[in-house]
C-alpha cells in the first residue's frame, strides 16, 4: 500500500531522514517509535508529501508521489492525515469540519456530506458536538473530530502524527479507542506515537527510528521484549 | 494681544459671535454634501484598495518571482511617497495621458491606489498570522493551493484583519481631506470655501472638525459589531 524507497530529506544543513526504506501492507497497522528528532514525524510528513523529499520515491497504491507529473491533491484525497495539533478549522462548526472536503472537493451534495458526517460523528462518539465550534471542545475531542474529518474523504490510508502528544491524560485513552476500533475495521495506518502500550497491543508491526534511519522493525513483542539493536535497547529502557 | 488677531483674522473670527453660528446654520446642508461626498469617494477608494491589496499581498506572499517583485514595488511605492503628492502627480501628471480627467475620478484612483497599498500590508499579514497548521490540513484532505486558500485560510484570515482595516478605513477617510486641494467638493474644500468667505475659522472648522469626527465613530462601531458577530469562541 505505502512504499518509501531510500528517501533523503534535509532542512537547510541538518540532515533528518538518511536512506529510508519502508513499506506497509494493506490493513496493517505499523507504529513507528523514536526518541525526538529521530525522524518519525518527517517520514510521516513525507509519507503525503507534506514535507518534499529531497531524493527517493514514495508510492501509494501503486503511484508515485514523488513524480513531477502526478496530481498529488488527488492522491492525498486518499490519504488521511490527523495531526499532533488537530488542526481544526476554527471558524467551521464540527459538521462543517467534517464536509468541506467532500463538498469542496468531491463536489459531493450538502445533505449525503452531513448525512456521511453524522455517521462519523457517531463513530468517534461526538454527534452531540455537531453544531460547536472547535474552540468549544475538548483537546480529546477535537482530536475525535479531526479523526472523523480525514475519515470523510474515505481514505485508503491513515497517517497519525502524534496524535495523543498534546493531550491531557485523562483524554488520551478516548482518542486511543478510536484508533483501536478503526484498526480492527481493517484501516490501514501508520502511527507515530510515544504510546507503547497502543503499539504493542493494535501495532500489527514497530518500527524503531532514530538519527534518520530505521534501525529496527519487527513484530511489537519481538521489538519490545526482545529488542536486538542497543539503540533500541537504550530507548526503550528509558520510556518503559 | 488674542492669539486670533497675530493671524490677523481677530476682529471677524469671535469664537461668541452671532455670525459665526449663522454661517454654519446657513451652510450646514452645503457641509453635509460635503460630507456626501467624502464618504462616497472614500468607499469607492476603499472598494479599489481592497481589490488591489488583495492581490498585492497575494502576490508578496507567492513565489513567482515576478508577482512577488511587482506586489513589493507597489507597496513600497505607494507607502514610501506622502499621498498629497500622489494625488497631484496622478492628477495632474499621470492620469491627463490616459483620459480628460476630472477631480472625482482622478481622487478616487489616487487614494484607491494609496489604500491597496496599506491594504495589501495588512491582508499579507493577516495570511501569515494564520497558523501554518490550517493550510497543512487542508492540504492533507486533498485541497489544492487555491481551494485552501479561499475555503481555508482567506476566512480565517478576514477576520483577522477587521481591526486594522477599520483603522484603515478611517485613516482614508480623514486623507481624503486631502483632496481639497485639487478642488473635489468634498467637506473640507467647502468648508475652505466658506471659510474664505466668511473667515469664521473656528466655527467652520470646528464643525467640519466634528461632522468627520461623527462619520468615523459610526465607522468603528459599525467595526466593533462585525468583529462580535464573527467571534466564534
Amino acid at each position: 500500500m505505502i512504499q518509501v524507497i531510500d528517501v533523503y530529506k534535509s532542512f537547510g544543513q541538518l540532515q533528518v531522514l538518511k536512506g529510508v526504506n519502508f513499506q506497509v501492507a494493506p490493513r496493517e497497522v505499523v507504529c513507528v517509535i523514536g526518541p525526538s528528532g529521530s525522524g518519525k514525524s518527517t517520514l510521516l510528513r513525507c509519507i503525503n508529501q507534506l514535507e518534499a523529499t529531497n531524493s527517493g520515491q514514495v508510492y501509494i497504491d501503486g503511484e508515485e508521489l514523488t513524480h513531477p507529473k502526478t496530481d498529488i491533491n488527488q492522491i492525498r484525497q486518499q490519504v488521511g492525515m490527523v495531526f499532533q495539533l488537530f488542526n481544526l478549522f476554527p471558524h467551521k462548526t464540527t459538521l462543517e469540519n467534517i464536509t468541506m472536503a467532500p463538498i469542496k472537493i468531491k463536489g459531493i451534495n450538502k445533505a449525503d456530506a452531513e448525512k456521511l458526517a453524522m455517521e462519523l460523528l457517531g463513530k468517534v462518539g461526538l454527534t452531540d458536538k455537531a453544531h460547536v465550534y472547535p474552540g468549544k471542545l475538548s483537546g480529546g475531542q477535537k482530536q475525535r473530530v479531526a479523526i472523523a474529518r480525514a475519515l470523510a474523504m474515505q481514505p485508503k490510508v491513515m497517517l497519525f502524527d502524534e496524535p495523543t502528544s498534546a493531550l491531557d491524560p485523562e483524554m488520551v485513552g478516548e482518542v486511543l479507542a478510536v484508533m483501536k476500533n478503526l484498526a480492527f475495521e481493517g484501516m490501514t495506518m501508520v502511527v507515530v506515537t510515544h504510546e507503547m502500550g497502543f503499539a504493542r497491543e493494535v501495532g500489527d508491526r514497530v518500527v524503531f527510528m532514530d538519527e534518520g534511519i530505521i534501525v529496527e522493525e519487527g513484530l511489537p513483542q519481538d521489538i519490545f521484549d526482545n529488542p536486538q539493536n542497543p539503540r533500541t535497547q537504550a530507548f526503550l529502557s528509558k520510556v518503559l | 494681544m488674542p492669539l486670533v488677531e497675530i493671524f490677523g483674522l481677530g476682529v471677524i473670527d469671535n469664537i461668541t459671535s452671532q455670525y459665526g453660528y449663522k454661517v454654519i446654520s446657513n451652510n450646514l446642508v452645503y457641509f453635509l454634501g460635503g460630507a456626501g461626498y467624502t464618504v462616497f469617494i472614500t468607499a469607492l477608494s476603499l472598494v479599489m484598495g481592497m481589490i488591489l491589496g488583495l492581490f498585492a499581498g497575494l502576490g508578496k506572499l507567492s513565489n513567482k518571482k515576478i508577482l512577488c517583485f511587482l506586489s513589493t514595488a507597489y507597496i513600497d511605492f505607494f507607502r514610501g511617497t506622502p499621498l498629497f503628492v500622489q494625488i497631484f502627480l496622478l492628477y495632474f501628471g499621470i492620469l491627463p495621458l490616459f483620459y480628460d480627467n476630472d477631480p472625482v475620478t482622478s481622487a478616487i484612483i489616487a487614494l484607491g491606489l494609496n489604500s491597496g497599498a496599506y491594504i495589501g500590508e495588512i491582508i499579507r499579514s493577516g495570511i501569515q498570522a494564520v497558523d501554518h497548521g490550517q493550510i497543512e490540513a487542508a492540504r492533507s484532505l486533498g485541497m489544492n493551493q487555491r481551494q485552501a486558500m479561499t475555503h481555508v485560510i482567506l476566512p480565517q484570515a478576514f477576520k483577522i484583519v477587521i481591526p486594522p482595516m477599520i483603522n484603515e478605513f478611517i485613516a482614508l477617510l480623514k486623507d481624503s481631506s486631502l483632496l481639497s486641494a485639487i478642488t473635489v467638493p468634498e467637506l473640507m474644500h467647502r468648508g475652505d470655501l466658506v471659510f474664505a468667505n466668511t473667515y469664521q475659522a473656528t466655527w467652520v472648522f470646528g464643525a467640519i472638525a466634528v461632522i468627520y469626527f461623527i462619520i468615523t465613530k459610526i465607522i468603528s462601531v459599525i467595526g466593533d459589531k462585525v468583529e462580535r458577530r464573527l467571534a466564534t469562541d
